[in-house]
């Protein structure tokens, strides 16, 4: 049945969301600290398990492969749902400040991916 | 006539859900013929697709005043809760099913460095340009500088501390910068960064933390890399929630004075 993978996916999400409440209250922050990543684990490892005991039906996958189909289209929903109107009133130093902190995110991406490369090394120690 | 019209208003009101995704439908259909059309496909119709959509809110924004894009319009209020945080986690985690574990295992350390190095390289970038924009207290620039971390940190940090609202507002403004930049630039510089394996992409996320920035630019992108920059990008917003009214300030106070 199809509901049952669209139920499955809710259940990783709400459970991923609840421990991700349960963890923000204990760092002591007001907000959710991971549970989208949580829940995203959680479906990894309960459809694994279910595959593997072959017990998940080709109609459960399409319950969550629907979801993940429609994840673009949901994001274009986001993208115009966007205070895009207050981003642009922010003024010069909103424009910069959100242009200068993208730019340097991006070209950091090469140089994060050299330092924790999977290497033959074991402990490369604190200097890189 | 008018009544037919009111007729038809009614109805998209009434099924908002519906008519957003007639509307989107519509708008994605759109962008991949644009994409074919004029672009040889190389920009990709999903990024072509983000950026009306972007363009539709700042219309809606301006037109209405409001703060939800075009879902501040009653006919396309559905669009609020098609794009808004409820459907929106469903379908990230969705784009985990079928990924194996083994992919996230290797990464494990290079994941916490790019949340970190994402984080620190915030906060110093929105506090270098709050200073020059002449803010000198330290709340205020702790407040803009978690600003640049994500439209959600800059507030949460603002009210922690007891910064004005103005300082609070332009907090989220630069975060919502942050946000579309991220959007509208990740497809055009993925070549240049290397942003095409799972491993890129989860630094990525790290690295640029905002969760719909990360969630857009990689839809816009390649779909195929989503669960892994979301994974890491999930934990960015609580991280900085968490060392921006504490350590970040505490260093921006001893720089600054009180």
């Amino acid at each position: 049945m199809v509901i049952y993978g669209t139920a499955l996916l809710s259940l990783c999400l709400l459970a991923g969301m609840l421990a991700g409440e349960a963890l923000g209250w204990l760092m002591g922050v007001e907000t959710n600290v991971g549970g989208v990543g949580i829940a995203m684990l959680l479906l990894m490892v309960v459809t694994d398990k279910l595959k593997s005991a072959r017990r998940l039906r080709p109609a459960t996958d399409e319950g969550v492969l629907y979801w993940s189909a429609i994840y673009v289209p949901i994001i274009v929903a986001m993208a115009a749902s966007q205070d895009v109107a207050r981003a642009m009133s922010g003024g010069a130093a909103a424009i910069v400040a959100g242009v200068l902190v993208v730019a340097v995110a991006f070209a950091l991406v090469p140089v994060v991916g050299r330092i924790g490369r999977p290497a033959p090394t074991t402990e490369s120690g604190e200097e890189a | 006539m008018t009544e037919l019209l009111n007729e038809l208003q009614l109805a998209l009101t009434s099924y908002a859900l519906v008519t957003a995704f007639a509307l989107v439908g519509l708008t994605v259909l759109v962008s991949y013929w644009f994409s074919r059309r004029f672009t040889a496909g190389r920009v990709h119709g999903s990024a072509i697709a983000i950026m009306i959509g972007l363009a539709m809110a700042y219309v809606g924004g301006v037109m209405t005043g409001g703060s939800k894009g075009v879902a501040d319009f009653p006919m396309l209020a559905g669009v609020g809760l098609m794009g808004g945080a409820m459907l929106r986690d469903l379908a990230i985690v969705a784009t985990a099913f079928g990924v194996r574990m083994e992919e996230f295992r290797s990464t494990g350390l290079s994941g916490v460095v790019s949340l970190l190095a994402g984080m620190v390289s915030a906060f110093i970038i929105g506090g270098i340009v709050a200073y020059v924009a002449g803010y000198r207290d330290a709340v205020s620039v702790t407040t803009i500088a978690a600003g640049a971390a994500t439209f959600i940190v800059g507030p949460v940090t603002g009210s922690a501390l007891g910064a004005s609202s103005d300082v609070i507002a332009l907090s989220i403004a630069v975060g919502l910068v942050k946000a579309v930049v991220v959007m509208i630039g990740t497809p055009f510089v993925a070549k240049y960064i290397g942003l095409d394996n799972p491993r890129s992409a989860l630094i990525f996320g790290g690295l640029v933390g905002t969760t719909s920035g990360v969630a857009g630019g990689l839809a816009a992108t390649d779909a195929k890399l989503v669960p892994y920059g979301a994974m890491t990008a999930t934990f960015y917003t609580g991280i900085g929630c968490l060392l921006g009214p504490s350590l970040f300030y505490m260093v921006i106070r001893a720089l600054l004075g009180p």
